[in-house]
């Protein structure tokens, strides 16, 4: 029964609260750059390395973590129709210990400092529990359930498993506790983190905003109704298979069919959402589009490579394996979408809070700047191309990295630069906007509720 | 007897192929049958708001005991797009396409946020709150 007291279709968070977390992201990524750009092609050796591991999560913590929790609390609101419980405080949490989490994880890798490590495991504990108790709330009570919200809640308790094994990991290798099969438990944290969290978010938020804004036939389905779940479940059954006490040739080959299947329902996905863009309505070109395409089509790279390397050991077992699917995974296809999603949702909530505020004070004489104002196509474009070769560049680093790796992180450097340089325009074009709007009530305008 | 969410819904998919064609008619250059299939598109709009506005939203509205709450925030939004809707038709006008389309992306991402909470949450609530009666408004709107 859907309860009408619980409904509030308003939007929720101030500006202020996604955008700490969009234009903290590409610092991150400016950081990893620059970290890349320092020690080259020996982080990309071998995953395992500390500096490695720290790159790693600058992108996954720093850079995706901060724009993927931001824009849910901007957006289940609209999605599901109920409000983060005391968003402001939630967000300003979670922002706070997010960043200072990555920092002192990052910290504790290059140094190896066991206080840092604990310190860092406190912070990233505390704010992703934050984060997943008030978005848990938010998800559990809505009033709409959806495809979508149903995928976005397998995403939360894919991320809530993700941290605990995280931070169980980070103790194992601190010396802080003693951890069993710290390699098998880092596998787990990493698939959970990539293939539930980041994977089902994506998942279940395209279910939503593909067919919106391309105007697209929906998803079929069989796809929106069965797909998350039987990949949660895949995951769920990969992970009991691997914990399974008999360690013999028959357990590790199921395990390793059951990702398979995993994998395979992720390319279905890509093809799926490649095939309706090709069939959208709307035909004008947009920047959004050309990442997410980019991403699709990186996914179903990955899942062919991740498929040649399981069927011909030599492409498996080879030294660059997990550092291309790594790059493939989070930069071409994770940070493609979250990227482009920047270019929609910063702009919107530019205009969207600037003309409330308009409507709000009947002070119609200033003239509202349109999206593309705050962002415009060609630069957005530009940082599409820089984006792009990028990636072509830390692909082919991840084969030949003493000649690759450098170039590829100062291309990663400029076009996260130029992200933030066009995210900062933004800002500015809205504070220049709202100054118009309030002449006479100057205080106001560095109001935290209003300004980013 | 047909629902409202499946009525409205399917309105609001009209809605957006008349927006996409006016739109991709707009970057063609071909400003006459552009500018017909915007006013095309602005009525099917204003037409879909005055359903909701004047038989939806009240008789929801008489149900709940208040004016308050989700309606207010749509008719907010349904303000928010008319404005937009003024600015494109000068646009129009001056045949100002960098205007036109910057004017038409924003006003698709207010119009799809806004879809989805109707879609989501306002119909199937209207559908479960208004009963027959509701039906009864939805046979209305199609036969319109």
């Amino acid at each position: 029964m859907l309860n009408t007291t619980s409904l509030s279709l308003d939007q929720a968070p101030p500006i202020s609260i996604p955008f700490r977390f969009f234009l903290t992201a590409p610092l991150f990524a400016i950081a990893a750059g620059l970290q890349l750009l320092m020690f080259g092609g020996e982080l990309f050796v071998s995953r395992w390395l500390p500096l490695t591991l720290g790159l790693t999560h600058l992108m996954t913590l720093g850079v995706l973590g901060m724009v993927m929790c931001g824009a849910m609390l901007q957006m289940l609101p609209v999605i599901a129709g109920s409000p983060v419980p005391r968003v402001v405080l939630v967000g300003t949490l979670t922002h706070v210990l997010l960043l200072l989490g990555t920092v002192l994880l990052e910290t504790a890798l290059v140094t190896g400092s066991a206080p840092a490590t604990l310190a860092a495991v406190i912070s990233l504990g505390v704010g992703f529990a934050v984060f997943i108790a008030a978005t848990g709330v938010a998800l559990w009570r809505t009033a709409a359930p959806s495809t979508t919200i149903n995928g976005m809640k397998l995403a939360v308790i894919a991320l809530a498993a993700t941290v605990l094994m995280g931070i169980a990991a980070a103790l194992g290798y601190s010396g802080a506790g003693r951890i069993e099969q710290l390699a098998l438990l880092t596998d787990f944290h990493l698939g959970w983190g990539v293939l539930g969290w980041i994977g089902l978010l994506i998942l279940s938020v395209s279910f939503q905003l593909v067919p919106m804004f391309q105007v697209t036939p929906e998803y079929p389905l069989w796809i929106r109704r069965y797909l998350p779940n039987s990949l949660f479940i895949g995951i769920v059954v990969w992970l009991l298979f691997q914990l399974g006490f008999i360690q013999s040739e028959w357990v590790d080959l199921s395990a390793t069919l059951v990702l398979g299947l995993v994998v395979s329902g992720y390319l279905l996905f890509s093809l799926n959402t490649l095939r309706l863009q090709y069939q959208r309505k709307r035909r004008v070109p947009d920047v959004t589009l050309l990442f997410w395409r980019l991403g699709m089509a990186m996914l179903g790279c990955c899942a062919l490579l991740w498929v040649s390397g399981k069927l011909f050991p030599p492409i498996g077992n080879s030294r660059y394996f997990s550092i291309l699917l790594g790059i493939g995974l989070l930069q071409g296809v994770a940070l493609s979408i979250v990227n482009g999603m920047l270019y929609k949702i910063v702009p919107f909530l530019c205009w969207f809070h600037l003309q409330n505020r308009q409507l709000a004070l009947m002070c119609m004489t200033v003239r509202m700047p349109h999206m593309k104002e705050f962002v415009s196509d060609k630069s957005a474009q530009r940082q599409f191309h820089l984006h792009l070769t990028g990636l072509v560049f830390a692909a082919v680093a991840a084969v030949i990295p003493n000649w690759f790796s450098r170039p590829a992180a100062a291309l990663f450097i400029v076009s996260n630069s130029m992200l933030l340089f066009n995210l900062l325009v933004a800002v500015r074009k809205y504070r220049s906007t709202l100054k118009l709007l309030l002449p006479t009530m100057p205080g106001t305008v560095s109001g935290s509720s209003t300004t980013a | 007897m047909p629902a409202i969410s499946t009525t409205m819904s399917a309105d609001h998919r009209r809605c957006d192929e008349i927006f996409s064609a006016a739109e991709a008619l707009v970057s063609a250059g071909d400003w006459s049958a552009g500018g017909d299939r915007f006013i095309a598109f602005r009525d099917a709009m204003l037409n879909h708001f005055s359903m909701e506005e004047e038989k939806l939203f009240p008789a929801f509205e008489q149900h709940l005991g208040h004016t308050m709450g989700p309606t207010q925030v749509m008719r907010m939004e349904h303000n928010q797009m008319k404005q937009l809707f003024s600015e494109m038709q000068q646009a129009v006008k001056a045949r100002d396409d960098a205007q036109y389309l910057g004017l038409s992306e924003t006003l698709m991402m207010i119009m799809q946020q806004h879809n989805m909470k109707e879609e989501q949450m306002l119909y199937p609530m209207m559908d479960q709150t208004l009963g027959q009666k509701g039906g009864e408004m939805a046979r209305q709107i199609e036969a319109h």
